[in-house]
């Protein structure tokens, strides 16, 4: 594995100085702020992953696992500095494949099982929406080492937007059946949109340092995005509250992430300290 | 079962620093807009700076025998891609 | 290999041929390539699509086995690296469609016989992966089975045939080293993992070996098919070309082919070693092998549900097109 491990080498050399690692008092919000960005592509592309090879169409299942190749792109390197900022030698692998669901710090959003491919696209619409414009406000963000990782993200994640945005409008307008399923994927993960939006104390100490943006300030830009979309696809906004379900990123999360750690994590449980 | 298939259409693309488009193959789609969109996925891996024609197969009059196809490469962040990624020690020969 | 047992029409010599058959078998033999609206015998294009066809489907239908890890890959750079190589398998069952398209038939048409049972896909993916060690298996035998034939076919007579043998050789060999890579892991690791890489080696041997398909050295299918240059070798050749290449790199492994009558030949220049249990792989064509069912389960489950997103993206681009349409006589 030489190759990668010269590339690393050349990035660390060339990286940035970041005052921000080594404020010890900032320390615990910002691990627990990078795991959150780190957990969400990590599960989002754990999730996407799962069409691999079950797609209903040779270039949509291509499609896919480009998407969930980024996302665990994105993982490698969210989760790598959150392991840097944590410097308890442990390791992006450490925390993906070690954690217990109460770590994780993903929204419920990206952990809901796929059902079918309405609710996937759907859920990765919304999703990319924030992520886009999350990325866009972190590359400006105040840590440089930061805005390296969200300026290479958001490369991709503008395509991502572009891709399911495009399909979203395609399948709403499509065939009376390809708009029923579209319209109830959004009314299910509607409830589950908010928590992207809610800032609690770690997000609040995150935007005091100037690190990341507030949450709040997100939401207009989402909201015209989506209803644009939404418009287009001729689908209809749910009426109903948006932030219904919370707590992902505070570690509550729903039945469902147990079953993807038990998965993903099978290996390094079952064979502790061994090398793969 | 699908009532209607989507049309084949045929795939050119001019690399970042490349002169003309070049054809790299096929793929099916419903339409133009999809086509190129699903190019990006199939054939460039979504290589940056990159010009994409799609042709529907049917429109294309063809005369006898064609050139060679072209190759791409993967993208470059995708190491792995590349065989040489993979240390194989000199002892195991070539593969 | 991905294409076994192909019927190939009846070979004739170049007396018997009509004049158009002679000049077609003369641009073969000079290496001409053939291209897709070229004139060309009956026999050759059903060939063809068969041959291409049963390779698209074992592309696509080979994406199971190892899909089935991807969501348990141990690090996330295996994951990256299982998912990549998996995508570039319905890559390559995407070039070779295209291809075989060429020869006048369609994917779905395709599609459609490999739901009924009416097309096959190679035997080897009606095996189950059942550890990680599998991954590493599967990549350095079943991938390096694969490319003994997919090289030489990269000079296949027919043209678009070959251009997706080139594009496919290149990719694939990115996949039998990350396969080789995932077995030195493996058994220079832990007392477990060694275990589980010579586990993966014993059930993989034989059914890697059968990939040949049996010997066709009398087959009168395979000799038409070599005079067009659609099949280069003869499946003994290339057998004895795997086990020559591999058993090195089994030995550099520290593992043991399961095969105690495995000796190096001096005389002949290559081992010696037993022929797998061609009763089983005839079972296994006809459908009882370990996964069969589960495996076209699979295909026709993703084909069927995906109907309303293919139909529903095909309505948009009508109704789309209408709008355009109507625009354009408004003005």
């Amino acid at each position: 594995m030489t190759a990668l491990a010269d590339i690393s080498a050349q990035e660390t050399a060339a990286r940035p100085d970041d005052p921000h690692l080594a404020d010890a008092e900032l320390k615990p919000a910002f691990f627990d702020w990078l795991c959150r960005m780190g957990d969400n592509t990590l599960i989002l592309g754990h999730r996407l992953s799962e069409w691999c090879g079950h797609g209903p169409v040779l270039e949509e299942d291509i499609a896919l696992a480009n998407t969930a190749l980024d996302l665990i792109g994105h993982t490698q390197m969210w989760l790598g500095l959150a392991a840097e900022v944590e410097d308890k030698g442990r390791s992006a692998d450490d925390l993906a494949f070690l954690r217990d669901a109460m770590k994780f710090r993903n929204a419920k959003l990206v952990e809901l099982p796929n059902g079918d491919m309405a609710l996937t696209l759907m859920r990765e619409f919304l999703f990319d929406a924030w992520h886009f414009e999350m990325l866009t406000a972190l590359a400006k963000s105040g840590s440089p080492r930061v805005a390296e990782i969200a300026a290479k993200a958001l490369k991709e994640v503008s395509y991502h937007l572009e891709r399911t945005s495009d399909l979203i409008v395609r399948l709403g307008d499509g065939t009376e059946e390809s708009h029923h399923r579209m319209q109830d994927a959004l009314d299910r993960l509607w409830p589950y949109t908010g928590e992207l939006f809610t800032a609690d104390a770690v997000d609040e100490a995150m935007a005091k340092v100037g690190i990341a943006p507030v949450l709040a300030d997100l939401q207009a830009a989402w909201e015209r995005n989506v209803n644009e979309v939404l418009d287009e696809a001729t689908l209809r906004k749910p009426e109903t509250r948006f932030d219904v379900h919370q707590g992902g990123k505070q570690g509550r999360h729903t039945e469902h992430l147990g079953y993807i750690l038990a998965e993903m994590q099978f290996l390094q449980r079952a064979y502790p300290g061994a090398s793969w | 079962m699908s009532k209607k298939e989507w049309p084949l259409w045929e795939i050119f693309i001019r690399g970042q620093h490349g002169l003309n488009h070049r054809h790299v193959g096929s793929l099916h789609a419903p339409d133009a807009e999809m086509a190129i969109n699903n190019a990006r996925d199939v054939y460039t891996r979504r290589k940056e700076g990159v010009s994409i024609w799609a042709v529907k197969s049917t429109d294309i009059t063809a005369s006898a025998p064609s050139e060679k196809g072209p190759l791409f490469d993967p993208a470059e962040s995708k190491v792995y891609r590349h065989p040489t990624f993979f240390d194989i020690p000199d002892e195991v020969g070539h593969m | 290999m991905y294409a076994q047992m192909v019927k190939s029409e009846g070979m004739k010599s170049l007396e018997d041929m009509s004049p158009e058959e002679r000049a077609f078998q003369e641009r073969i033999d000079r290496g001409e390539k053939i291209e897709p609206k070229e004139w060309m015998p009956e026999g050759y294009r059903k060939t063809l699509i068969r041959q291409i066809g049963q390779h698209a489907h074992s592309e696509i239908v080979g994406q199971l086995p190892e899909g089935n890890w991807i969501t348990r890959a141990p690090t996330l750079e295996r994951k990256a690296i299982l998912l990549a190589k998996v995508q570039d398998e319905a890559g390559h069952g995407l070039y070779l469609y295209s291809a075989a398209e060429t020869l006048g038939v369609s994917r779905d048409e395709l599609m459609e016989k490999l739901h009924s049972g009416a097309m096959k896909y190679s035997s080897i993916f009606n095996y189950p992966t059942l550890t990680w060690a599998d991954m590493g298996a599967v990549g350095w035998l079943v991938d390096g089975a694969a490319i003994m034939n997919q090289v030489p076919l990269q000079r296949t007579s027919y043209g678009p045939y070959s251009r997706a043998m080139i594009r496919i050789c290149k990719e694939e060999s990115f996949h039998q080293r990350q396969g080789y890579a995932i077995m030195m892991k493996m058994a220079q690791g832990t007392p477990e993992q060694k275990e589980m890489a010579q586990d993966a080696l014993n059930r993989f041997w034989y059914p890697a070996l059968m990939m040949f398909g049996p010997s066709d050295k009398d087959s009168v299918h395979s000799a038409q098919s070599m005079a067009w240059k659609i099949k280069m070798n003869t499946n003994d050749e290339l057998r004895q070309k795997f086990v020559d290449e591999t058993v090195p790199q089994a030995e550099y492994l520290g593992l043991t082919v399961p095969d105690e009558t495995l000796k190096w030949n001096d005389e002949r220049g290559h081992y010696d070693f037993a022929q797998p249990d061609w009763e089983e792989f005839f079972e296994v064509l006809k459908g009882n092998g370990p996964c069969n069912r589960e495996r076209l389960e699979a295909r026709r489950n993703a084909w069927e549900q995906g109907a309303w997103f293919r139909d529903g993206l095909t309505a948009y681009a009508e109704k789309s097109a209408a709008r355009r349409a109507a625009a354009l006589a408004a003005e």
